[in-house]
């Protein structure tokens, strides 16, 4: 995984607000007509029988099983930990998920569920910085950082202040991306690993231009996420294949260019099986076999789970089955 | 389970859903028949060689007797309203979508070009091009060409065998539109979808006569076009060919258009968007295997960002599908024929020995069938054949520039002038660019699109005339 600090090479270009300014506004920009027009070509991608096991299964494997409501209850996040653990309880050959993705003040009891259900090795994922506006001070943000990580969360999907992003205050964001890498740290001792992975959400609907998303994703990429994600599944535009397909370019680009890797996660919209598999196909021609792990690439999703069991059902017994031999979570 | 790899498992699109006999006939006054001298000929699947029917070899007495069924059709033709006309339009443009799936899985196997390009270009745009001509059947007199522009007579049309339903489109909607009437020969390596389009012209209830396929060869190709009885010539394919054209047309009264070959000039400037420009090269020299008159075979790339854009097109490529042109996975396919192959491969070896850098993308061909790897050339100078000559296949010169003096310079240094890109974020220096370039179309940050609204032809041996748009309907008018 990445290190905290920039990049060496691009210490320069992060030294100030202006160089950062100057640097984002260099990247090539994105012809939006020949990126949508990439994106539906390879959504034509035929993936049948033995592929389409494959990747039904990688897909499973690749979802950050989400409920970010505010009528979360303990009950409800058990539910959906028992739901990722054993997601079809006529197969347990299927997959278990990535992770279960909640609000900080459910990720101790996610842990515990999790624990409970042989989900051990199931990540937990916490929202944090004010979800889904980012709209609080930064102090407020570093506290909801660490008290998700003090709660257990193995990993932290932070939003990006697109106020700041929008008004060209690149410097401010790139900072505030800093800071809550900090606030990952884990003490020492506790926990796994020294510091929860960080995840950092542009919500490329408020973005607007694929060119800002472009910069968006060198910015956090500079600045130490871990992962870069599509949206939070608040607003009207979430994960596209378009913006999916960009942001894909970009971490390929940023391995290129640093030798790091970083993951991506598309959120919010993906409700089919038919839906994932274009975007693992997307995954498979941009940036080949190397993303094509839960390490390095996530579906933020709650309901395409269902989809992908009612698919693999299909292809193991040749019969569609329905939303009753499933499980609501 | 992260240690596999996303291999695609086989997609094939089912050849069940067309049917195809083991001869066909010449297509005259609304009747298939044999050709008077008996003669016929093969045509292979390029992708295996299988043989995939017999077809008849048309002969004077054949030439003769379509444009006889032409010319008898044109008077009543000619004298519908345009409404009516447009009704059979627009009936032969939604059969065509209706049998969309048949004429896509037909085009593949008979031209070697892959199923997701006859079902997600060809096909659609053959259909658009009715519709857009049907829409004008009854506007002519608001078309530009004066109160009631006259149709001209008998066509005699000679097309390609790179999109052969495309290119009958081009031809046939725009005659029919302005009320000629049309004799159209394929060319000999694709034959079957003209003859299939003679069944949805009976399916349309076309009036017999106004529409005539004749299958053959070259010498069934010369025969109409000097043919006595015919008004105007549309001709699409190679310049060679076009001249000889233009020379047994001269001094008749015969209205001609050529559409002829290319050298296309892709021009990607260092503030391009690049990973879009790759994409856009890739279509512009790997769609249809390169065979398109209007590829962009010669890459001009601003030496500052080359080895950065050489790098991408590369890891592109080596993404790029070859092999079954069945498989809806499959995004290069076969080369027409073998004598397509041969020159091809006869062009790239004059390449390397003038010195170029030859590179293809790792993959691996079919032994049975006619294949070319996508091939890249660098360190191609203007004085390389490769920079000059049409190849007519999956193979890309790059040169570079330094300047867009220089890029505008290198990219009209042809003797031909159907097509040029330009890649650049900023918009000022596309319209600078696109007003020097000798060129018929001028593609902006895109390549190789193409619409039915828009007009098509060259400068210099590219031809002459437009074909698409209101500008295609001028070919078709004495005006």
């Amino acid at each position: 995984m990445s290190s905290a600090s920039t990049a060496p090479a691009f210490a320069d270009v992060t030294a100030s607000d202006a160089a950062l300014r100057r640097y984002l506004h260099g990247l090539p920009g994105v012809d939006a007509v020949g990126l949508e027009a990439r994106a539906a070509t390879l959504g034509t991608r035929s993936i049948k029988t033995t592929a389409k096991a494959y990747a039904l299964d990688l897909a499973i494997s690749m979802i950050d099983l989400t409920t970010l409501e505010g009528a979360d209850t303990p009950g409800k996040v058990r539910s959906l930990c028992a739901k990722g653990s054993n997601p079809d309880p006529t197969d347990r050959t299927t997959p278990q998920v990535a992770a279960i993705c909640v609000y900080p003040d459910m990720a101790s009891t996610a842990k515990e569920a999790l624990a409970a259900n042989g989900g051990a090795g199931i990540k937990v994922a916490s929202v944090a910085t004010a979800f889904p506006s980012g709209r609080a001070p930064l102090s407020v943000k570093l506290a909801d950082t660490r008290e998700a990580v003090a709660a257990g969360a193995d990993e932290i999907d932070m939003v990006i202040d697109r106020g700041a992003f929008l008004a060209g205050r690149y410097g401010k964001v790139f900072e505030e991306i800093q800071a809550v890498k900090e606030a990952c740290r884990r003490p020492a001792g506790s926990g796994d690993g020294e510091a929860a992975h960080l995840k950092v959400i542009f919500e490329n609907g408020e973005l607007s231009t694929y060119d800002n998303i472009r910069r968006a994703s060198w910015l956090a990429m500079l600045a130490g996420a871990d992962f870069i994600k599509t949206s939070t599944g608040k607003v009207a535009v979430n994960a596209t294949l378009p913006n999916t397909l960009l942001m894909l370019e970009a971490v390929r680009d940023f391995r290129a260019a640093t030798g790091t890797q970083i993951g991506v996660k598309p959120a919010g919209g993906i409700r089919n099986a038919k839906d994932a598999l274009r975007y693992l196909v997307v995954v498979n021609e941009t940036v080949g076999p190397d993303w094509l792990s839960p390490d390095w690439f996530r579906f933020g999703a709650s309901s395409l789970l269902n989809d992908l069991l009612m698919q693999r059902q299909k292809l193991n017994t040749g019969r569609y089955s329905g939303p009753d031999y499933v499980t609501v979570d | 389970m992260t240690d596999q790899i996303f291999e695609y498992a086989p997609a094939p699109e089912s050849r069940a859903i067309v049917d195809i006999a083991p001869s066909y006939g010449l297509f005259i006054d609304g009747e298939f028949r044999e050709a008077a001298e008996g003669k016929v000929f093969k045509t292979v699947s390029p992708s295996t060689e299988e043989v995939l029917s017999e077809v008849a070899q048309a002969g004077t007495a054949d030439v003769d007797d379509a444009v006889r069924a032409a010319r008898a059709a044109f008077t009543g033709w000619s004298a519908l309203p345009g409404t009516e006309r447009a009704k059979y339009i627009f009936r032969i443009a939604r059969i065509l979508q209706e049998r969309a799936r048949e004429l896509a899985v037909l085009e593949t196997l008979d031209n070697g070009k892959p199923i997701r390009e006859t079902r997600d270009a060809d096909l659609p745009l053959v259909a658009a091009h009715f519709f857009y001509y049907a829409g004008w059947a009854d506007k002519l007199e608001h078309a530009g060409f004066g109160p009631a522009p006259r149709p001209l007579g008998v066509a005699g049309q000679v097309i390609p065998w790179n999109f052969p339903l495309l290119m009958l489109a081009w031809k046939i909607a725009p005659a029919l539109a302005t009320g000629n009437t049309v004799v159209l020969k394929p060319a000999e390596t694709t034959p079957l979808s003209a003859l299939f389009f003679a069944d949805v012209c009976r399916q349309a209830g076309l009036p017999k006569g106004v529409v005539n396929i004749l299958t053959g060869d070259g010498a069934t190709g010369a025969g109409l076009v000097a043919h006595p009885g015919i008004d105007k010539v549309a001709f699409t394919g190679s310049t060679a060919v076009g001249k000889e054209i233009a020379r047994t047309v001269a001094g008749t009264r015969k209205k001609v258009t050529l559409e002829l070959g290319g050298k296309g000039a892709n021009i990607v400037f260092d503030d391009a968007p690049i990973d879009q420009a790759v994409e856009g090269i890739v279509n512009g020299i790997y769609f249809n295997q390169g065979q398109v008159c209007c590829a962009g075979s010669r890459l001009l790339v601003q030496e500052s960002v080359q080895d950065e854009l050489l790098d991408a097109l590369k890891r592109r490529l080596g993404t790029l599908r070859v092999g079954d042109p069945m498989d809806k996975n499959t995004d290069v396919g076969a080369i027409n024929s073998a004598e397509q192959l041969a020159r091809i491969t006869e062009l790239a070896d004059s390449g390397e020995a003038e010195g170029a850098e030859r590179w293809s993308a790792p993959c691996e061909l079919p032994s049975n069938g006619y294949w070319f790897a996508p091939t890249v050339f660098t360190g191609v100078s203007q004085a390389h054949r490769i920079a000059r000559e049409e190849i007519f296949g999956p193979v890309l010169s790059v040169l570079t520039f330094r300047t867009p003096d220089e890029a505008v310079a290198k990219a009209n240094n042809t003797p031909y002038g159907l097509s040029a890109g330009i890649w650049t974020e900023k918009g000022s220096r596309i319209l600078a660019m696109a007003n020097k370039l000798r060129a018929g179309v001028v593609w902006a940050n895109t390549f190789n699109k193409f619409d039915p609204t828009s007009p098509f032809g060259g400068y210099q041996e590219s031809g002459y005339g437009r074909e698409g748009g209101r500008h295609g309907l001028e070919a078709y008018l004495d005006v």
